[in-house]
């Protein structure tokens, strides 16, 4: 399958169903009775967490459980923000990330471009050996990664979490796959026409790859903001902390206050959900795209 | 015919220089912190080393210790069974959450939010979350099985729930990849097909049958090969919600090799878990694929 009728499928799996409403519209479906148990075992826990996150200490230790909003405890949210640098974690959760979308986004561009389009020596090997690193996974390499970055000066600081994730075999090789489907003749126009590969990269090839930069961008950023045990293993100082690795010591720290822990998680995850009303088809072509690869 | 020799030459030689310029700056990344880290790892493991002294070498010895440490053959049977479950209820589960979902229905956008939600939620959020809804004396769950008549239970907290615990947590927040990549596929099955099977008599389930399923087989193949190396690889949820207990219920081997290479300094016999679990991986993988060739047809 090309990439591109991939992500044109990934495309309509975002948009709605291509079958045409078959009268039913607006009659009851059965239907209906299957996808409503299903969205409520989805969405109760997210719900049951923001009601919570809204209560005095008090009111969580109550059997049973309360599913209704009792009272509108917002100062938990201000008391959150006092007792754990919750800012300064977002500030740098955002600079890691967007840090390594950007990396991703230039290095694979040019590398993927290279192996899409130029002969050079070496070629098949470089490639096979990038493809090769994506078949192992983390934990085989998470040690001697751990002691080059040691060597390099960079544990506790965000560079451990930036330097090894600027360029991925994942973005090479899918943005390779994708360069392979556009026409070749407008580049070979270009060149007779006197302008550089950097040029024809940046003025031609990148305007038409627009679906799949923004895809690489999504998925990257997805496993950059979530990501848990790389700065567990290379980050100890609160200050230089990601957003999930201090909220991890946060719920440590705060086992027994639910109400003031789930107010942090309600913050800590704003910022992605957000993204996602504003983006869904993004974060749903970026997931189909790697699916629908196999 | 000598200039013209010299022009496509240069032009070869440009063309070497400009391809490296351009692969470069990324294979030199993937270099130091993919193909180095691969080959020390495998040297790693015949040695014993505390990251911090100097690494002296041991033969086999780490891989011959692995069959006699009943914490790795622990952590070896949870994976197994955690792999079994979370795999097939998140790939069937997804399929027929995606069935349902395909169809032009009122409020089939709120419907498809609350599925993929989850999925951008972060791990130590999910835990967070289900920490508290499993929680033994106030959780919702243990409030809603009450009143089926179920319960109560300990979940996280009893050696024999944990695990399963952990399973029902990563369903929910695994089921929405797989709905959405199980959408992609039936929205590029042709309708012609399904007409077809409608005006030969087909019934609803029938077509389902004989049509759809045979269809999402390579998305299906794809899905039971990426959810089970992501079982075998669990470490997050372990780590947060659990950290391997109650006592040792909840160890797996990624859990394990952490706890050995970063809390213990035994990092050549981590190594060696990592080596073995890949192995794993690579046969379980391989078999499917071997399995699912035979299962599976590829449409024309």
């Amino acid at each position: 399958m090309s990439e591109i009728q991939t992500i044109e499928l990934a495309e309509r799996a975002a948009e709605g169903p291509a079958a045409e409403p078959k009268g039913g519209r607006f009659l009851f479906s059965s239907w209906h009775l299957v996808l409503i148990p299903i969205a409520v075992v989805m969405v109760i826990p997210l719900v049951w967490m923001v009601i919570t996150s809204l209560q005095t200490l008090d009111q969580t230790r109550h059997y049973p459980p309360s599913l209704v909003p009792t009272s509108m405890q917002v100062r938990n949210y201000t008391d959150v923000l006092q007792q754990a640098p919750f800012a300064r974690w977002f500030v740098n959760t955002l600079v890691v990330t967007l840090a390594c979308v950007a990396g991703n986004l230039l290095f694979c561009s040019l590398a993927g471009y290279a192996f899409a389009r130029i002969r050079f020596f070496g070629r098949e090997l470089a490639f096979i050996l990038i493809l090769a690193t994506l078949m192992v996974p983390f934990q085989v390499v998470i040690i001697p990664t751990f002691l080059i970055v040691r060597s390099l000066h960079l544990i506790d600081t965000l560079g451990a979490l930036i330097l090894p994730n600027l360029a991925g075999a994942f973005g090479i090789f899918m943005l390779r796959q994708f360069f392979r489907t556009l026409p070749v003749e407008l580049e070979e126009a270009a060149r007779i026409d006197g302008a550089s590969r950097l040029g024809i990269l940046f003025k031609i090839v990148l305007p038409l790859s627009g679906p799949a930069l923004a895809t690489l961008a999504v998925i990257t950023f997805m496993w950059t903001w979530n990501d848990f045990l790389w700065p567990l293993i290379t980050i100890y100082n609160p200050n230089n902390m990601t957003l999930q690795l201090g909220l991890a010591t946060f719920q440590g720290a705060h086992q027994t206050n639910t109400n003031l822990l789930m107010a942090a998680n309600v913050m800590s995850m704003l910022p992605v959900l957000l993204l996602f009303f504003v983006a869904q088809r993004y974060f749903v072509r970026g997931i189909a795209t790697t699916g629908l690869k196999g | 015919m000598a200039v013209r020799g010299a022009n496509i030459r240069r032009a070869v030689t440009s063309d070497h220089v400009v391809g490296w310029a351009f692969a470069s700056p990324a294979v030199l990344l993937i270099v130091v912190f993919g193909l180095i880290p691969i080959v020390w790892s495998a040297l790693l493991s015949f040695q014993k080393t505390n990251l911090l002294s100097p690494a002296h070498w041991v033969g086999l010895a780490n891989y011959r210790a692995l069959p006699k440490d009943p914490l790795f053959e622990q952590s070896m049977v949870h994976s197994a069974i955690y792999t079994v479950l979370f795999v097939p209820f998140s790939v069937a589960g997804g399929l027929l959450t995606a069935v349902a979902l395909n169809r032009p229905l009122r409020g089939i956008r709120i419907y498809r939010t609350a599925v993929f939600v989850p999925v951008v939620v972060s791990t130590i959020a999910t835990v967070i979350i289900f920490l508290w809804v499993f929680d033994p004396n106030f959780g919702l769950a243990n409030w809603l099985l009450g009143k089926v008549g179920l319960g109560p239970f300990a979940f996280f907290t009893s050696s024999n729930g944990a695990l399963y615990s952990i399973v029902a947590m990563t369903v929910w927040g695994w089921i929405g990849f797989n709905v959405i990549v199980y959408l992609a596929a039936l929205q590029g099955i042709p309708r012609e097909l399904v007409e077809a099977a409608e005006i030969d008599g087909a019934g609803a389930l029938g077509i389902f049958r004989n049509v759809t399923l045979p269809l999402l087989g390579p998305v299906t193949l794809f899905l039971v090969v990426w959810s089970s190396i992501n079982a075998l690889q669990l470490f997050d949820e372990v780590y947060l919600a659990t950290n391997g207990g109650p006592g040792t219920a909840t160890y797996v081997p990624v859990f394990y090799l952490y706890k050995l290479a970063f809390q213990g300094g035994i990092a050549g016999y981590a190594a060696a878990i990592a080596y073995v679990l890949f192995a794993v991986i690579l046969v379980l993988t391989i078999v499917q694929l071997m399995v699912g060739k035979r299962m599976v047809h590829y449409a024309p």
